[in-house]
């Protein structure tokens, strides 16, 4: 099945014995000419890189207080060496977060700190762990930075919070604007730009797809659940990751969420020029490219006339949506001020569940035993409702509201603590599938964990991206693929239907 | 003055200076380095109480560490919380009794705390020393100036520790020494102790003042800049913007 040893699953999470170099062969494919201009990055490895390389640092760290503070104040304390998936489940030393950041550190010291540049001039910058900037460097920067999937453990875990994320941000922009970027990242961002989604699908094919979507809910249940696209004057918009019109099981989510509003009786609709939540832009770390997509949702909520912005299920998306949407495509003075900006699709759901307006039966889940993966950057990025925690919370409301069988996996894997699917931050594509796959162990041993404890059948998310990877994965360690499922697949299947009227 | 005298008080001099406008210089560049987006992690309090309550937890208990890893929590926090106490019984060696808070660091509690804290400091950081000798991925992450760190710490303390149990150096000798570069010789100059130990000790203390502001030891004043750490989790609420995000804002309303 795979030209690469799968993990076995240990009972726990276990630490591996450290190995060098083991995953350094793996490196995503680069961003073509094409990929790199709509973006405005060189389109092959400029001219004197080294020297571009290390100014562009010197301008990141003077943009980013975190860069800053982070590559000067770690102790290499060691405590985050085993929080991240990718060292557990790869025992490559650089996947160690610390070590991941001192790939970049490194050339930090070697020509912005006294001490780097001191050691240097008497040959032996390795004294203070500095380095020049060459070839090897930027080829081992090129791999393990496409092997983070900017999920934040090691923050929770750093005793002055370093982000290892904010380092591969850094590391991934200094890297395009010397001309070497990951094609698909690049080229997703790209389609964005030019159709309006990730999955470059244009406005047509889109309004097909909704209307088919219609015609099933419609055969399914006998009501006429609306799907809207571009309706002017609608009050709520809904941004959506663009897997949610056709992907399995993203698509039952999307279904949910239509079925909510239609609970609801809310006038609400989709854009097909903001037809996308994911922000990519955050992945490469370009202020300006994730600046340039979140303005699209402006756009459309200006041009739509809307009071509201609701989001899909998404991860990294909601982490864009929920902390720097405001930031980037705001203020918000036009939008209804009675309610957040934007809003989760689960805090919608959970207020009216709260308000009673929703019932749902919960026999109809009954066949499922259930399990949440939260996401990462939901969890340690971002929050719902408005209490701290409140995005853990509210998505287990909402399958415990709707299923009557739910078991939480270990408590050092969920929560604050959780596991990143292995596929996010931009690493969701074939060409890095061995440390998809790899990365994916730790959550998959705390899957099976409860599996093996509690018969628990599926597991639920609330993001395209890991329910993409799942599907991908669990193959790989003996469950099936449609054992990953969209909190509101479960709403869907347990919601009551006109209620009202009945 | 003796020559000595001389060398160390100029040495005094010169560290505190490199010192102080070194960690000043860094403080001011994180002060001034924009954060441009929310970026702390959550969850995080939503309010400014919040985030000093938080900031407290991690300075005072080092709570993230101690979710992290139980081992060097409890030597790291060991050997910061014995520093701590050092550094008050060392107080005495500076002030003088009018000083207002002369009262506590003369309390025989205070003093006795920090000389056996020196023990606390020696075996913390001999803790810390084998995590970086023992556990590989520790080894791993680990350049000649972590261990070098470590090994100037526990120089500092070994003499410290030598001087309050084995052989006492002339206190009241080095007190005058102390006070007399402090008050920049306006009671008169007064001759250091020569005594190995003391000489060693002050030399090395000497040594870490300069090695602060250019080292990794900057984490104390870094940690209270870590935007994951001291941002308000608010980005909803009230929109956060730098300097350099509202120029790309307002070039795209002139044009
Ligand atoms: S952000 Fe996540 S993937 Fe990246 S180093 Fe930290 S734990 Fe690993
Ligand atoms: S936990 Fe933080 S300070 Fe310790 S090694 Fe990792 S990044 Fe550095």
């Amino acid at each position: 099945m795979a030209d690469f040893e799968i993990p076995v699953l240990n009972e726990y999470t276990r630490t591996p014995d450290l190995k060098k170099g083991v995953m350094a062969h793996l490196k995503p494919f680069v961003a073509k000419e094409v990929l790199q201009q709509p973006l405005n990055f060189p389109g092959e490895l400029v001219e004197n890189w080294e020297e571009k390389a290390v100014a562009k640092l010197g301008e990141l760290k003077g943009k980013y207080r975190s860069l800053q503070v982070f590559l000067d104040i770690c102790v290499k304390c060691g405590a985050c060496t085993d929080k991240c998936h990718y060292y557990l489940g790869t025992s490559d030393a650089k996947n160690m977060p610390v070590a991941r950041q001192d790939l970049l550190r490194q050339v930090y010291r070697r020509y912005y700190t006294f001490a780097g540049k001191f050691w240097a001039k008497l040959g032996m910058p390795w004294m203070v762990g500095a380095k020049d900037m060459t070839k090897d460097v930027l080829d081992d920067w090129y791999s393990y930075y496409h092997q983070c999937s900017q999920c934040r453990r090691c923050s929770v875990y750093c005793p002055y919070g370093i982000d290892t994320a904010e380092i591969s941000m850094a590391a991934r922009e200094i890297m395009d604007s010397i001309g070497v970027g990951q094609k698909y990242c690049n080229e997703i961002i790209g389609k964005v730009y030019k159709i309006g989604n990730n999955l470059g699908l244009p406005e047509p094919a889109l309004a097909d797809t909704l209307e088919g979507l219609e015609e099933e809910v419609k055969a399914d249940t006998g009501v006429d659940v609306k799907f809207p696209l571009d309706v002017k004057g609608a009050d709520i918009l809904l941004i959506t990751p663009s897997a949610d019109f056709f992907a399995e099981p993203h698509v039952d989510g999307l279904i949910g969420y239509a079925k909510v509003f239609h609970e609801a009786g809310v006038n609400w609709t989709m854009s097909s020029y903001a037809s996308e939540a994911a922000n990519f832009g955050m992945f490469i770390g370009s202020y300006e490219n994730m600046r340039r997509i979140s303005r699209r949702i402006r756009k459309a909520a200006l041009d739509l006339g809307v009071k509201r912005i609701v989001f899909g299920e998404c991860g990294h998306a909601w982490r864009v949506a929920y902390s720097f949407l405001n930031t980037l495509a705001g203020p918000w003075d036009f939008l209804d001020p009675r309610y957040p900006v934007p809003q989760h699709i689960c805090e919608f759901t959970f207020d009216l569940m709260k308000q009673g307006k929703l019932e749902f039966d919960k026999s109809q889940n009954d066949h499922r035993v259930m399990t949440y993966h939260d996401s990462c950057n939901v969890a340690r990025a971002s929050r719902m409702g408005d209490k701290p925690g409140g995005q853990m919370t509210i998505p287990r409301e909402i399958i415990k509201a709707t299923c009557n069988n739910f078991h939480d996996m270990p408590k050092d894997t969920i929560g604050e603590a959780t596991f990143c699917c292995g596929g996010g931050g931009g690493l969701l594509t074939d060409d890095l599938m061995e440390v998809r796959v790899k990365g994916a162990q730790p959550r998959m041993e705390a899957l099976k964990n409860v599996v093996d404890n509690n018969g628990v059948t599926h597991m639920a998310a609330i993001c395209a991206i890991c329910k993409a990877q799942f599907t991908k994965v669990l193959p790989y360690y003996g469950f099936t693929m449609d054992q990953i499922v969209s909190v509101h697949q479960l709403v869907s299947d347990a919601i009551v239907l006109n209620r009202k009227t009945d | 003055m003796s020559a000595l005298s001389v060398f160390y008080a100029i040495l005094f001099y010169v560290a505190t200076l490199i010192l102080v406008i070194g960690v000043v210089r860094k403080i001011t560049q994180y002060a001034r380095t924009p954060a441009p987006l929310k970026i702390p992690t959550t969850p995080a309090p939503t309010t400014q109480t919040g985030v000093v309550l938080r900031m407290a937890r991690e300075v005072v208990l080092f709570s993230s560490l101690f979710k992290s890893n139980k081992w060097t929590w409890i030597f790291g926090w060991l050997f910061h919380f014995s520093l701590l106490l050092a550094f008050f019984r060392h107080l005495r060696y500076a002030l003088t009794p009018d000083c207002f808070i002369w009262p506590l660091i003369d309390l025989e509690l205070v003093q006795a705390a920090g000389k056996y804290a020196g023990l606390g400091m020696a075996a913390g950081l001999v803790g810390l020393f084998g995590r970086r000798i023992f556990v590989d991925r520790v080894r791993y992450i680990s350049s000649p100036s972590d261990y070098f760190m470590l090994i100037l710490l526990l120089a500092i303390a070994a003499s410290g520790l030598s001087m309050s149990f084995v052989s006492h150096p002339d206190i009241v000798n080095l007190k005058g020494f102390i006070l007399s570069l402090i008050t920049l010789g306006w009671n008169g100059w007064v001759n250091m102790p020569t005594d190995g130990l003391l000489i060693t000790h002050l030399t090395l203390v000497i040594l870490l003042m300069i090695i602060f502001p250019i080292s990794k030891l900057l984490h104390a004043p870094g940690v209270f800049f870590s935007p994951t750490r001291n941002q308000v989790d608010n980005p909803r609420e009230k929109r956060h913007i730098s300097p350099w995000g509202k120029a790309l804002d307002d070039a795209e309303a002139d044009a």
